[in-house]
C-alpha cells in the first residue's frame, strides 16, 4: 500500500476558484486512477492562495494484472476477418485458441494486461489532469503554451510506503516534479522538503501556511467575533465574504480598526457595501446604537509591530474610499433636497435607454406612473401617492452613489426620497418596488409599494410581449419569468382582486404605443421621422388602440404565460396541474386570487374520500350523458322532473340536488369555494345509490330523457364549481 | 533596506533606477493624451509579435471623469502611472515586482502585500489579460497582468505588465493623507514644492472644462476626423512610392486611435454619451486599435520578416 501526496504550487489563485479547483483536482485524479485499475482507501483535496493539494491513502502498489477473453470469428472465417480481429485486439495468431462450440469451431483470444506500477499511472493521470484542468479562466505565460490559472511553478508528487518514499517522475513543459515546496511568501519563503502528508501539513504550519480552508475560516471567524465581543461589538455575518477572505490568505491574522468619525453618519448599507466590495472588510456593529462603527480586516501575516502599520494603512485606505462615498452622498443629497428634487434625475433618465425598441427609462417611468395610478384602488393605495411613488422610484439610477454601487439601487432611492420630502410610503416604494427579486424574497405589502411593484413588472411583461421578446426555452434575458412570478406572488400573498385582463390590455396598448414611438425615433428616413415626431406619442398610442385584435391576442397570450407560471408555482405547493387547469377553464380566471382559492378548495376536496368518489361518479354521469348526446344529436339540458322518477334512489337524488343547489349557489356567489365544494362532494352517496339502482338507458323514452336531463343537472351543478372534466383519473 | 524616500520625485527616480538595474530600457512618456500607461505604443504595440522587449517609463494619464477639482484626497483627472512591460514574462516577475516596492522604501517586514484577482480587460484596446491588483495594507498599489490578447491578436510570447498608480503609492510610502500635500521635490530644497503647488490649479481648471465647458460639437467632430484619418493611414499601400521602401505606418495610425480614445473620454465626462451609444463608441475605437495592431504585426518590430512574407 502507498500514500500519494500532490501539490501544485503556483502564483496566486483567485479566491473564488479555490474550493472548486480542489474538488476538480480530486475528481480528475481519482477518476483517472480508478479507470487505470488503481483503487484507494480515501482522498482529500485542499487549496490555499498559492497551492492545490491532494492526498490519497491506501493506494495499490500497482494496478492488477487483468485477463480478458474475447470471442473472435469462426476458425474457418476468411483470412481477412481473422486479421482484422487480431489487429483490433493487438494480438498475433499464436495468441488465439480454437474451441469447439455447438456453432462450430470459434477462435478465442486471451488478452492479458500486465499490471502497471502506481507511479507510472499517477504520472500519466497527473499530466493529463494538469493539461486539461477545468479552470473557469486560464492563461499562458512566458514563452510557453501550458495553461494554468496563473503561472505554475512547481509540482510536488510522491508516493510514500512504509519502506520509504519515491518521487513520481514527471515533466510538464519543463516543470519537473519533486518532493519540495515553499512556505509563506514573506514569512517562510525557503524550500521545504517533505516526506508525507502529515509531515507536509506540519511543516507548512511551521512555515505559516494553514492548508485547510475550513480551518482558516474558523480561525478568522472565531478571532473576529472574539475581538469584536471584547469591545462590546458584534461582527455582521457574511458567509460569502468569509469564504472569499479565507481564500486570500495562507496565514490569517485578524485586525480590528476604526471608521473615521466623519463617515459614521453615512447610511449603514453604504458603509457595509463600500467596505465589503472594495476592501473585503467585515462590518462591526455597535449593538446599542445599531450603527456600524468598526471594521475587521484579515491580514496574511504577523509582523513585529503586531499589525500596527498594516491596520493604520487599512484605516487610511478606508477613509479615502469613504471620502468618495461621502462625496457621492453629499452631492446626491444636495440634488434631492434642491427645488427640482429627484425630478432632475428623472430628467436625466430621458437619455438612458431602457430597451432600444421600448424607448427610454423616462418613458418607462411615465407608463409605470399611469399603471400605478390605475392599480391603486385595487390594492388599497391612494392613487396620487402611487403615481408619485412610480415617478420617483427609479430616479436614484441617475445618482452618483448608485452609479458607483449598483447594488444599492432602490435603497438609496428611499433615502433620497425622504430627503426630498416625500412621505414614508412613497419613499418605501422606491426600495420595495423591485421586490420580490427571487422566489424566496419577500413581496411588498405596503399598498403604495404594491401598486408600483406591480406596475413595474406588468409594464415589463407587456412591453416585451409587445415587441415579441418572450422567453424561449432556457433563454430569458430580461428575466420575464421572474417578473411574472413577482406579479403572481404579490397578488396572492396580498390577497388582491385584480382583473388582469383589463389591466394587461391597457398596459399592452401603452407598450405598443411606446414600441411604435421608439421605431419612429430610430427611422433612418429624416422626413418620415420628422413627420411622425410631429404627430407625437399620443398619436401612436391611439393607433395602437385601434388595432384591438393585436392587444387582445397579446393579452391572451400573456395571461396564458402567467397561468403557466402559476402552475409551476402551485405545483411546488402540492397542487396538481390538472386541478389548476380545471379552475383556469372557469370564468374570471384572470383574477389570480380567486383562481387559487378555487384550486386550493378543489385540491382539498379531491383529497377527501367523498371528493374522490364524487369525481368518479361525475365522470360516469358525464360519460353517459356525452355518449347519449352524441348518439341522439341533442343536448340534454331540459329540467328533469321528479314526477318521472321511478325508484327511491332516483327520488332521493332529486332531493339531494335541491339541497346541494341551495347551498352551492349562494356559496359560489360569495366565492366560498370550500362550502360549495363540500356540498358538491356531499352528493356522492345519493349519486352512488342512484347509479346502483338505476339504469339510465331504459326502453321508456320519457324516463330515459328525464334521467339524462337529471345527469345534465348534475353536470351543470358540478361544473359551476370547477371544470371537473379536466381532472385526470 | 533603502532609506525612506522624501518626495514624489524620489520615488519615481528610484523606480527608474531599479528597473534600469533589472535591464529595462527606461523610456520617456508618450507625448499624447492617454487614459493609462498601457496606451503608450511601447506597451500596446510592443506586446505584439515575437520580438523580446523590456521597457519601463512614467506615463502622465488623463481620466476626465475622475476630476474632483483637486478636492478629493486621491482622485485626479491627471495623474502619473509607472509602467513596466517585459516580454516574455520572466518566471520571477512577482519577486522583481516586490523588489521594486522594497526599492521605494516599503518595508517587507511590516506590510501586508497581497495579490488579489483582477482580470484586466480594455474594450477600447481589444485586449485582455489575467493577473491581480496588488494590495499593500488593503490599498491597491499596482496592477499586475499577463497579457493574453491585444488588438485581437494572441500574445505569443506573453508579456508581463506592471502598472503603478504613482500618486497613491507615493502618498502611502510618504505617509501623506491628501495628494495635494505631498512633497513633489525634496521638502528641504531651497524652493520646496508640493503636488498641490504644481497641480491644484490645473485640477480645478480641467475639472471645470471637462465637466461643463468642453465644446461637445467640436469633440464629436474631432472624433470623426481622427477616426477617418486613422483608416486613411491604414489603407495606404505598404510600399512608399517616394522612397521605394516598405513602410507600414502603424504608429502614425495608432496616434489617431489614441486621439479618438481621448475624445471619447472627454465626451463621456461631458455626459453626452448615452449607455447605448457608449458601446458603439467603444466599438469604433476598438476597430481602430485592431487595425493598428494588424498593421504593427506587418512591421519588423512586430515580427514581420522578408521570409515570412
Amino acid at each position: 500500500m502507498a500514500d500519494l501526496l500532490i501539490e501544485l504550487f503556483s502564483e496566486e489563485i483567485p479566491a473564488r476558484m479555490q474550493a472548486r479547483a480542489a474538488d476538480d483536482l480530486k475528481k480528475a485524479m481519482t477518476d483517472g486512477m480508478v479507470e487505470a485499475g488503481l483503487t484507494y482507501a480515501s482522498a482529500a483535496a485542499f487549496a490555499t492562495p498559492r497551492r492545490l493539494c491532494l492526498t490519497v491513502d491506501g493506494l495499490l502498489d500497482a494496478s492488477p494484472r487483468t485477463v480478458e477473453e474475447r470471442k473472435g470469428p469462426r476458425a474457418d472465417a476468411p483470412e481477412k476477418a481473422i486479421e482484422g480481429f487480431l489487429r483490433g485486439a493487438g494480438l498475433t495468431r499464436d495468441d488465439l485458441e480454437e474451441r469447439d462450440t455447438p456453432k462450430g469451431a470459434i477462435l478465442y483470444a486471451k488478452i492479458t494486461k500486465e499490471g502497471r506500477p502506481t507511479a507510472d499511472i499517477i504520472a500519466e493521470v497527473l499530466e493529463q489532469t494538469i493539461r486539461n484542468f477545468p479552470w473557469p479562466k486560464s492563461m499562458r505565460w512566458g514563452s510557453g503554451s501550458l495553461k494554468w490559472v496563473r503561472p505554475l511553478h512547481s509540482i510536488l508528487c510522491f508516493l510514500s510506503r512504509e519502506d520509504g518514499a519515491e518521487v513520481v517522475p514527471l515533466d510538464v513543459d519543463g516543470i519537473v516534479s519533486g518532493n519540495t515546496t515553499r512556505g509563506h511568501r514573506f514569512l517562510a519563503p525557503d524550500v521545504i522538503t517533505v516526506s508525507g502528508f502529515d509531515d507536509y501539513t506540519a511543516k507548512l504550519k511551521r512555515a505559516f501556511v494553514v492548508l485547510d480552508s475550513a480551518e482558516r475560516r474558523d480561525t478568522i471567524w472565531n478571532d473576529a467575533t472574539n475581538m469584536a465581543f471584547a469591545s462590546g461589538m458584534e461582527v455582521v455575518e457574511d458567509a460569502g465574504l468569509l469564504a472569499e477572505v479565507a481564500g486570500l490568505v495562507e496565514w490569517p491574522v485578524v485586525l480590528m480598526g476604526r471608521i473615521g468619525e466623519a463617515f459614521l453618519d453615512l447610511p449603514p448599507e453604504v458603509l457595509q457595501t463600500s467596505m465589503k466590495e472594495h476592501q473585503k472588510f467585515f462590518s462591526v456593529r455597535n449593538p446599542k446604537t445599531g450603527r456600524i462603527e468598526k471594521f475587521i480586516t484579515v491580514a496574511n501575516r504577523t509582523t513585529a509591530d503586531h499589525g500596527v502599520t498594516i491596520l493604520a494603512g487599512n484605516e487610511k485606505v478606508l477613509s479615502a474610499r469613504l471620502a468618495d462615498a461621502k462625496f457621492f452622498w453629499d452631492n446626491d443629497l444636495r440634488i434631492a433636497k434642491s427645488a427640482a428634487g429627484m425630478g432632475a434625475w428623472v430628467e436625466n433618465l430621458k437619455n438612458v435607454t431602457f430597451h432600444n425598441k421600448l424607448g427610454t427609462q423616462a418613458e418607462l417611468i411615465e407608463r409605470m406612473a399611469v399603471l400605478a395610478r390605475e392599480l391603486a384602488p385595487m390594492v388599497g393605495a391612494d392613487p396620487q401617492a402611487a403615481e408619485d411613488a412610480a415617478r420617483i422610484a427609479k430616479a436614484d439610477l441617475s445618482s452618483e452613489m448608485v452609479y458607483e454601487f449598483p447594488e444599492l439601487q432602490g435603497l438609496m432611492g428611499r433615502y433620497y426620497a425622504l430627503a426630498a420630502g416625500h412621505s414614508e410610503e412613497v419613499a418605501a416604494a422606491a426600495e420595495e418596488h423591485y421586490a420580490p427579486l427571487g422566489p424566496s424574497d419577500d413581496v411588498p405589502t405596503a399598498p403604495v409599494s404594491v401598486a408600483v411593484a406591480l406596475a413595474e413588472k406588468i409594464d415589463k411583461l407587456t412591453g416585451f410581449w409587445a415587441i415579441d421578446e418572450k422567453p424561449t426555452g432556457s433563454k430569458d434575458p430580461f428575466a420575464l419569468r421572474r417578473a411574472a412570478l413577482g406579479v403572481i406572488r404579490t397578488v396572492l400573498e396580498n390577497d388582491l382582486t385584480i382583473p388582469l385582463v383589463s389591466v394587461l390590455r391597457g398596459s399592452v396598448l401603452e407598450a405598443a404605443g411606446a414600441a411604435y414611438w421608439a421605431e419612429v425615433l430610430s427611422d433612418d428616413n429624416e422626413d418620415e421621422r420628422k413627420h411622425s415626431i410631429g404627430m407625437g406619442l399620443g398619436h401612436f398610442r391611439d393607433e395602437a388602440f385601434k388595432t384591438y385584435p393585436f392587444s387582445s391576442e397579446k393579452t391572451d397570450d400573456l395571461l396564458a404565460f402567467l397561468h403557466d407560471r402559476l402552475k409551476v408555482y402551485l405545483k411546488d405547493q402540492g397542487i396538481r396541474h390538472d386541478i389548476i387547469d380545471a379552475c383556469i377553464a372557469m370564468e374570471g380566471n384572470d383574477d389570480l386570487t380567486l383562481l387559487v382559492k378555487r384550486a386550493r378548495a378543489l385540491s382539498d376536496t379531491l383529497k377527501t374520500d367523498d371528493g374522490e368518489n364524487l369525481l368518479q361518479a361525475f365522470k360516469r354521469a358525464n360519460n353517459i350523458l356525452t355518449q347519449a348526446e352524441t348518439a341522439d344529436g341533442v343536448e340534454y339540458s331540459y329540467g328533469a322532473d321528479v314526477k318521472f322518477a321511478e325508484n327511491d334512489a332516483e327520488r332521493a337524488l332529486f332531493t339531494a340536488l335541491d339541497a346541494a343547489e341551495a347551498t352551492i349557489t349562494p356559496a359560489m356567489a360569495a366565492q366560498d369555494f370550500t362550502t360549495a365544494m363540500s356540498a358538491m362532494a356531499g352528493l356522492r352517496p345519493a349519486l352512488d345509490a342512484f347509479f346502483d339502482a338505476t339504469q339510465i338507458n331504459t326502453d321508456n323514452g320519457a324516463v330515459r330523457r328525464n334521467r339524462l336531463n337529471l345527469l345534465s343537472r348534475i353536470r351543470t351543478l358540478c361544473t359551476s364549481v370547477a371544470d371537473l372534466t379536466r381532472i385526470d383519473g | 533596506m533603502a532609506e525612506t524616500p522624501r518626495s514624489f520625485q524620489e520615488i519615481i527616480l528610484r523606480l527608474q533606477s531599479y528597473w534600469a538595474r533589472q535591464g529595462c530600457a527606461i523610456l520617456q512618456p508618450y507625448d499624447m493624451e492617454v487614459g493609462a500607461g498601457t496606451f503608450h505604443p511601447a506597451t500596446t504595440l510592443r506586446s505584439l509579435g515575437s520580438q523580446p522587449w523590456a521597457a519601463a517609463y512614467v506615463q502622465p494619464s488623463r481620466r476626465p471623469t475622475d476630476g474632483r477639482y483637486g478636492e478629493n484626497p486621491n482622485r485626479l483627472q491627471h495623474y502619473y502611472q509607472y509602467q513596466v512591460l517585459i516580454k516574455p514574462s520572466p518566471p520571477n516577475l512577482q519577486e522583481l515586482y516586490l523588489g521594486s516596492l522594497e526599492a521605494i522604501g516599503v518595508d517587507m517586514n511590516l506590510h501586508d502585500i497581497r495579490f488579489v484577482e483582477d482580470d484586466w480587460e480594455s474594450p477600447t484596446l481589444g485586449a485582455w489579460g489575467l493577473g491581480w491588483e496588488v494590495w499593500c495594507d488593503g490599498m491597491e498599489v499596482s496592477q499586475f497582468t499577463y497579457f493574453q490578447q491585444v488588438g485581437g491578436h494572441d500574445c505569443q510570447p506573453v508579456s508581463g505588465e506592471l502598472t503603478y498608480g504613482l500618486e497613491r503609492l507615493a502618498m502611502y510610502v510618504l505617509g501623506v493623507d491628501h495628494v495635494m500635500d505631498m512633497p513633489f521635490n525634496d521638502p528641504d530644497a531651497p524652493i520646496p514644492l508640493t503636488y498641490g503647488d504644481i497641480f491644484k490649479q490645473t485640477e480645478e481648471e480641467y475639472a471645470r472644462w471637462n465637466f461643463d465647458v468642453a465644446n461637445t460639437e467640436v469633440l464629436l467632430r474631432h472624433f470623426e476626423e481622427v477616426e477617418a484619418e486613422c483608416k486613411a493611414i491604414i489603407e495606404q499601400a505598404h510600399m512608399d512610392p517616394k522612397t521605394g521602401k516598405r513602410i507600414v505606418m502603424a504608429h502614425p495610425a495608432y496616434d489617431q486611435a489614441i486621439k479618438a480614445s481621448h475624445m471619447f473620454n472627454l465626451l463621456d465626462a461631458r455626459g453626452v454619451i448615452s449607455v447605448t451609444e457608449r458601446q458603439a463608441y467603444i466599438g469604433r475605437v476598438r476597430a481602430l486599435t485592431k487595425m493598428c495592431a494588424d498593421a504593427f504585426v506587418q512591421t519588423r518590430a512586430g515580427g514581420w520578416t522578408e521570409e515570412v512574407a
